[in-house]
């Protein structure tokens, strides 16, 4: 039996959701596997979005705009782009990336959507279906992708991402450009960074442990996982659960 | 020129605040210029101190306040000096603010910004160990608590400003230049530790268990990156082996320098101590050459880290640190001094890094044209040691030598005293008082009391329901107009509150906001000057110890704010007006002592115009220096006796007694009366004063008979006396083949306990003046450590070179004499060489100094001040107040606080003068208005009171058969000591009584909780627990939201009475949490508070209240943590108990009561 993937596909209302509808008019096929989320603008789509979808089992996530230049909202679809960067960067930390994709179709590309949606549901196919239904080793993917919702729902990187247009483009509150280029380093440092202490705190959720072991489950050096503990432990999200001898464990707490 | 009344200081450390404090208290206007964005340097990064283990933070914060809020002290941050022009008493200099990026008399210090500021830079306050945003604030306890941009790292992407709600960000601001006229200089840029990284120095850098001294005190600090765990870099486990590896980049011309940085052997010694008491499992060993505990009580300290905590000493330098890759633990080699070599394994390694001029100083001194030396630190002169080579510009602390904090803050004083004498025609020219309206009368008028709640941006406002406190406080009696602001110590509001003032015909006043250690001075200074006495106000605490510590649950947070507001109108409700006592000042000084540190205090009076009285037993001024010629520097030790003796018999306006006697000394501070008896007919004198200086001295110490033969035989000789035959008959050794002199004769044993501090160094300056005058004499020096401290090394080292010999011999093994034909044998077992005899012509024995013992125990009588074991005198604190006594007016210097270098006396001389100007400088001196009060009717005579009183300002005394009970408004403190003590209650304490604490138990009591009981009250001291609590909020660390709070100014001042109070009144728990022993602002007033808790402790049970429902711990202002984690456990604790009236019926209890 051949493998059908669950794939989810945010549209934007006045772009892509026409060209899909087009695509209908047209008869033009296409393979069923997609399920349609109607958005207003790609730039709506917030990427915890389908950080979630993810969890919840989805194989692929197709997020469609109006081009470059065409957005209803004028720019809505340059920050979905710059958001979607910010996810993939995440999502290429835990193998997903090849399982979203971000294109743009407009009112009149019918052909262009349907080609577009069989491409991907034949490469998410081909990939097989999400490690999360793996029902063996789901447990190390769920955390990789919970840890990824959390860095998403960071208010400071959100923040980041939100000014990363006006901060490279128009210049800063000192009336400098940042460069793109010194941007994205920023961007993948706070990504790298936020994203081990997410799963630092996902590791420690119900039960304390050791720096070694946290370091050892995570696959990242155990001096740099204290450093990150001190981190979390001024944002008041970790404290220490129990000192035996010379091993101090570490909890998560609810907090911050 | 005319001179001008004002000061520049450059440097905020300890140093630069005393100094500021000291030049403000004497009538200068101060300009404190520092270059990061708070005052308090280095020992703001400290964890603990030496020798007594006070808590830095603890005893450094009220300082930085006070400093911060001083009238006549002009703060300048992120400031530093561009250029200087003109001469002593008239300069002028620029400065350059650099531009904070926001204004620092809107930033209200709430520190939203940093929570949402996106980019992280390294905490260089925490050694790198930690994180922080882009825009922050120093430390926790910053003054000014400013925050500021660190532009190197902001992408500048406006979030701060976003969230301000005091709109204090201005991106547009830019840097501020200033130019100011001041009369003088006084510098104390400080200095850097020693920087292993640039050559991986053991390792540092490469292997990530080596860290440096000042990261381990980060990481041992309660509020540092790991909140006192010590946990090692490499993976977050408790180092069980920690070596310390002493003179890093100090006595090593390879790396670093040749001299000696003088406090690592000490604070090696307090680190390996507190993490002992950190984590007992730690085994601390130390690795160090000589052990160089030279100061007051040094050497017992030592001896307790070794024989109490365990700590190893090995006697070796490290050549290098090699790691184990797989675990990263680190292998030391090292040779034991038997010669053995030994490879052990450790899991930390502390190096104990040294102190190197400023970065800084090098550009300073230039733009200044100030010498240096040639290690690059300020060139400066033994018997002038606060002046640099330029006239105005005086230096202090770390940036002429290597010191401890009490040596550079003795400096600081001193600089100041140096200041005086060349500004003190223009004192009092550039100060402003301020004009304020004559105080309303509001006695006998019922409280109307005023509201103010404060937002405080979000910080409240986010969690707790201002409306609804404001709207509670309106319907409470004797409440006469509530309002909330979004920021009550905004400038804007202060002017509102003023006009409410007027407007509602408030007479108390109330903000529910921050914290009353760093807002209460603004908010009564501000209803201060709308006519109301400042006594009249207080501050309910909703946000350090209410929204910061219940974030997550804001139903309970708004409830607790409404209680706190409740009890804080409960408190206003008897309030009453506070008066401050003038009262006038004698301008004249007494100085007890005719040494160098007395002539050189009573000098620096009389050069500022104040007449003096300098007292001297014997019958000659000159003291025990007219033993010395030179100093190890080659200075004439005569010549400057002979001049201080001629410039004191000429000065007109010092009385010099000799052969004088003191029969009394009464009165107190501004007006003391001394009585003596003075010459050789005992002619009788009384005089006033304003102040007194104790400048006694010490002795050398005389070996008993037949110590080391000494006066048995003629060749064995003191080393004072050697140096006598050096300089006066260097014939005599001529002769000589060899001589051996031996250490620590006197000192550092059972009968005297402690370091002399001076006689390595004397040693070693009679020995190569020995060389000198005989190049073929062969010199021997047994010692125990080697201290020569500081620049004293090159003397060492040049020693060396000289070819004179040094053996170590333990204490256990000392020399033993004996004559053999012409000559003597000196036969020692040393722990190097064994068994060792060596023939000498002569023998110098390098006594001790001691005590003047039952001298200075009458005169310490006479003046009502404390002694040490050693019969030293003992100092107010012997970190923060070296030159003071704890009793107001009394200051101390040279040898008779303990052992001291002639340069270090003349800088304590200066020191205590300097503390005595801030007294003689004023007319009239203004009281506390916070003390206790006796009401004699009550009185029963059984003078308790003075027992528990650490200043002597209270007790009992007979005139004419008349008993006459009194507080001395002069003296008194304000702890409530005596009033907790008066068995009588004839004592009351103002401000904190029981009739304003009272009516807060009551409130704090009545609680009730939706969510069910325990009701907690807790008594909190204000300079440590209340501060460790403030600190767990700014920490956001959580707790229960059951604790009602009440502040005493000392856990000592709490009665039994009113911790009884509590419990009848229906608290399920009450705490009471005071200073660490030891760390008391009063002295000792937690020893009081321990003796009244255990026997409340021990009573309780048979009142019918489980004992497990009184807690009583010791919480420091660094300990946020341990604050929040003991609530949460004591209300947990409480909580299991259950509600109180299941153990016991109200009316047993009440009988009991």
């Amino acid at each position: 039996m051949t493998f059908e993937p669950k794939i989810l596909g945010f549209l934007c209302n006045w772009c892509s959701y026409a060209g899909a509808d087009l695509a209908g008019v047209s008869r033009i096929q296409y393979p069923p596997n997609i399920r349609v989320i109607r958005v207003m603008c790609s730039g709506r789509v917030d990427p915890s979005f389908i950080a979630d979808a993810f969890i919840h089992g989805i194989d692929g996530v197709l997020v469609l705009g109006c081009h470059l230049g065409d957005c209803h909202y004028l720019t809505g679809n340059y920050e979905a782009e710059i958001k979607m960067n910010a996810l993939n960067k995440l999502l290429q930390l835990i193998n997903f990336s090849e399982r979203m994709r971000l294109d743009w179709v407009s009112a009149s590309e019918g052909n262009r959507f349907a080609q577009i949606v069989s491409e991907f549901t034949n490469q998410i196919q081909k990939l097989g279906t999400s490690p999360i239904n793996n029902k063996e080793k789901n447990s190390e993917i769920r955390d990789n992708l919970e840890a990824v919702k959390n860095v998403l729902e960071d208010s400071r990187l959100r923040g980041l991402i939100a000014r990363q247009r006006e901060l490279v483009n128009d210049g800063n509150v000192y009336g400098e450009q940042i460069s793109a280029e010194k941007f994205e380093n920023l961007i993948d440092e706070v990504i790298q960074n936020e994203f081990i202490r997410q799963k630092i705190i996902v590791k420690i959720k119900s039960k304390g442990k050791s720096v070694p072991t946290i370091a050892n489950e995570i696959g990242v050096k155990a001096s740099e996982v204290l450093e990150h503990i001190v981190v979390l432990r001024s944002r008041g999200l970790v404290d220490v659960d129990e000192i035996n001898e010379e091993i101090p464990t570490f909890i998560s707490i609810m907090g911050g | 020129m005319e001179k001008v009344g004002s000061v520049l200081v450059i440097g905020g450390g300890i140093a630069g605040i005393q100094a500021s404090m000291d030049l403000g208290d004497s009538g200068y206007k101060v300009y404190l210029v520092e270059s990061t964005m708070s005052i308090g340097g280095v020992m703001s990064q400290l964890d603990k101190t030496f020798p007594t283990n006070d808590c830095a933070i603890c005893i450094l914060a009220p300082k930085l306040v006070a400093a911060g809020r001083h009238e006549n002290i002009n703060l300048l941050i992120n400031t530093t000096l561009e250029k200087i022009s003109g001469k002593a008493g008239n300069f002028k200099v620029d400065l350059k603010q650099k531009s904070l990026y926001l204004d620092q008399e809107t930033c209200t210090g709430c520190g939203v910004c940093a929570q949402e500021c996106p980019v992280e830079a390294i905490d260089f306050f925490n050694e790198g160990l930690s994180k922080r945003a882009a825009i922050s604030v120093k430390f926790p306890q910053a003054v000014p608590l400013v925050f500021s941009i660190n532009q190197e790292v902001c992408i500048g992407c406006g979030f701060c400003k976003g969230v301000c709600k005091a709109k204090a960000i201005d991106y547009t601001l830019k840097d501020k230049k200033t130019s100011l006229n001041v009369g003088a200089v006084v510098l104390a840029p400080g200095f850097d530790e020693y920087d292993p990284e640039p050559t991986h120095h053991y390792g540092f850098g490469k292997f990530p268990n080596v860290v440096t001294s000042i990261q381990f005190e980060r990481i041992l600090s309660a509020s540092g990156p790991h909140s006192g765990l010590i946990l090692r870099p490499s993976d977050g486990i408790i180092p069980k082996k920690i070596a310390f590896l002493q003179c890093v980049g100090s006595r090593d011309k390879k790396h670093g320098a040749e001299y000696c940085s003088s406090v690592c052997c000490m604070y090696t010694a307090k680190e390996a101590v507190i993490a002992k008491e950190h984590m007992p499992l730690v085994q601390p060993t130390i690795f160090s050459m000589d052990i160089r505990a030279c100061g007051k009580d040094f050497d017992k300290y030592i001896d307790r880290a070794q024989n109490e905590y365990g700590v190893r000493y090995i006697r070796s330098r490290i050549s290098s640190v090699k790691e184990i890759s797989e675990s990263n633990d680190l292998i030391l080699n090292y040779e034991t001094e038997n010669g053995e070599i030994v490879e052990e394994v450790f899991n930390l390694v502390i190096l104990a890094v040294g102190a190197m001029p400023n970065r800084s100083t090098k550009e300073l001194a230039k733009t200044l044209g100030v010498e240096l030396n040639e290690e690059f630190f300020c060139k400066t002169k033994p018997f002038s040691p606060v002046e640099t080579s330029k006239e105005g510009i005086y230096v202090c602390g770390m940036f002429s030598e290597p010191k401890d904090i009490p040596e550079t803050v003795v400096e600081a004083s001193a600089a100041a005293g140096a200041v005086n004498i060349l500004l003190s025609e223009a004192r009092n020219t550039l100060i402003e008082e301020k004009k304020l309206p004559k105080e309303i009368d509001i006695i006998g008028e019922p409280p109307r009391i005023g509201v103010f709640v404060c937002h405080c941006g979000i910080n409240i406002a986010g969690v707790v329901d201002v409306a609804d406190v404001v709207d509670y406080a309106n319907k409470l009696p004797d409440v006469a107009y509530a309002e909330k602001n979004l920021y009550t110590c905004s400038a804007d509001t202060q002017t509102n509150i003023k006009e409410k003032i007027k407007e509602y015909n408030l007479n108390r006043v109330i903000v529910a906001s921050c914290t009353p250690r760093t807002h209460e001075p603004l908010f009564q200074a501000t209803i201060r000057e709308a006519g109301l006495n400042k006594y009249l106000f207080d501050l309910a605490n909703i946000r350090d110890q209410c929204s910061w510590v219940h974030m997550h649950e804001p139903k309970e947070a708004t409830e607790k704010a409404k209680d706190l507001v409740r009890m804080a109108i409960a408190k206003a409700r008897n309030l009453i007006p506070l008066q401050e006592q003038h009262v006038s000042v004698i301008h004249k000084g007494l100085v007890i002592g005719g040494g160098v540190a007395g002539m050189t205090a009573a000098l620096n009076l009389a050069n500022q115009g104040f007449e003096v009285y300098l007292v001297e037993k014997g019958d000659k001024l000159g003291g025990f220096s007219k033993n010395v010629y030179q100093t190890i520097e080659k200075y004439d030790v005569q010549g400057l006796i002979t001049d201080l003796i001629k410039k004191v018999d000429d000065h007109k306006l010092i009385n010099v007694f000799l052969n004088a006697k003191i029969n009394s000394i009464g009165g107190y501070v501004c007006n003391f009366t001394t009585r003596l008896t003075q010459g050789k007919n005992k002619e009788f004198k009384e005089f006033q004063h304003g102040i007194i200086i104790v400048a006694t001295g010490a002795h050398e110490y005389q070996p008993k008979e037949g110590e080391f033969l000494y006066g048995n035989d003629d060749r064995v000789i003191l080393q004072s006396e050697l140096e006598n035959l050096l300089f006066t008959n260097s014939e005599k050794i001529n002769g000589a083949e060899t001589i051996v002199m031996i250490q620590c004769v006197g000192s550092r044993n059972e009968e005297h306990p402690y370091c002399s501090r001076m006689c390595c160094s004397e040693a070693i300056k009679n020995a190569i003046k020995a060389k000198e005058v005989n190049p073929n004499l062969n010199i021997v020096i047994f010692y125990r450590d080697i201290r020569t401290y500081g620049f004293k090394e090159k003397f060492y080292n040049l020693a060396r070179e000289k070819g004179i010999v040094f053996i170590r011999f333990d204490q256990e093994n000392p020399p033993d004499i004996v004559k053999k034909g012409s000559r003597l044998s000196v036969n020692v077992v040393t722990p190097k060489l064994g068994k060792i005899s060596i023939d000498t012509d002569f023998i110098a024995l390098s006594a001790g100094i001691v005590s003047n013992g039952e001298e200075n125990e009458e005169l310490a009588k006479m003046l009502k001040v404390p002694v040490n074991s050693e019969k030293f005198f003992l100092e107010a604190h012997v970190k923060l107040r070296p030159s003071d006594f704890a009793t107001d007016g009394i200051f101390l210097c040279g040898t008779a606080r303990g052992s001291a270098t002639i340069s270090e006396s003349i800088a304590q001389a200066l020191s205590a003068s300097s503390r005595a100007t801030t007294i003689l400088s004023k007319d009239i001196l203004v009281t506390e208005g916070i003390i206790s009060k006796v009401n004699p009717a009550l009185c029963i005579g059984c003078n308790r009171c003075a027992e528990v009183c650490n200043y002597g300002a209270v007790g009992v005394r007979y005139e004419e058969g008349k008993m006459i009970s009194e507080v001395n408004p002069l003296l008194c403190k304000g702890c409530g000591d005596c009033a907790a003590e008066c068995p009588a209650e004839a004592i009351t304490m103002s401000h904190f009584g029981t009739s304003q604490i009272e009516p807060m138990i009551a409130e704090a009591a009545h609680v009730e909780f939706g969510n069910g009981r325990p009701r907690i009250v807790a008594f909190l001291c204000n300079w440590c627990s209340y501060a460790g609590a403030d600190l767990a909020g700014v920490s956001r660390y959580q707790y229960p939201p059951n604790v009602r709070t009440i502040r005493v100014m000392c856990s000592g001042g709490l009665p039994k009475r009113l911790i009884l109070q509590a419990f009848l009144e229906g608290a399920d728990g009450v705490f009471v949490g005071g200073c660490h022993i030891g760390d008391c602002h009063y002295i000792a007033g937690n020893q009081d508070t321990l003796r009244r808790t255990r026997d409340i402790e021990s009573k309780l049970e048979s009142i019918g209240i489980n004992p497990e429902r009184f807690l009583r711990k010791w919480v420091s202002a660094s300990e946020g943590k341990l604050f929040s984690e003991t609530m949460i456990e004591f209300v947990d604790k409480v909580k299991k108990l259950g509600p109180i009236e299941s153990e016991y019926k109200n009316k047993s209890i009440k009988v009991s009561k």
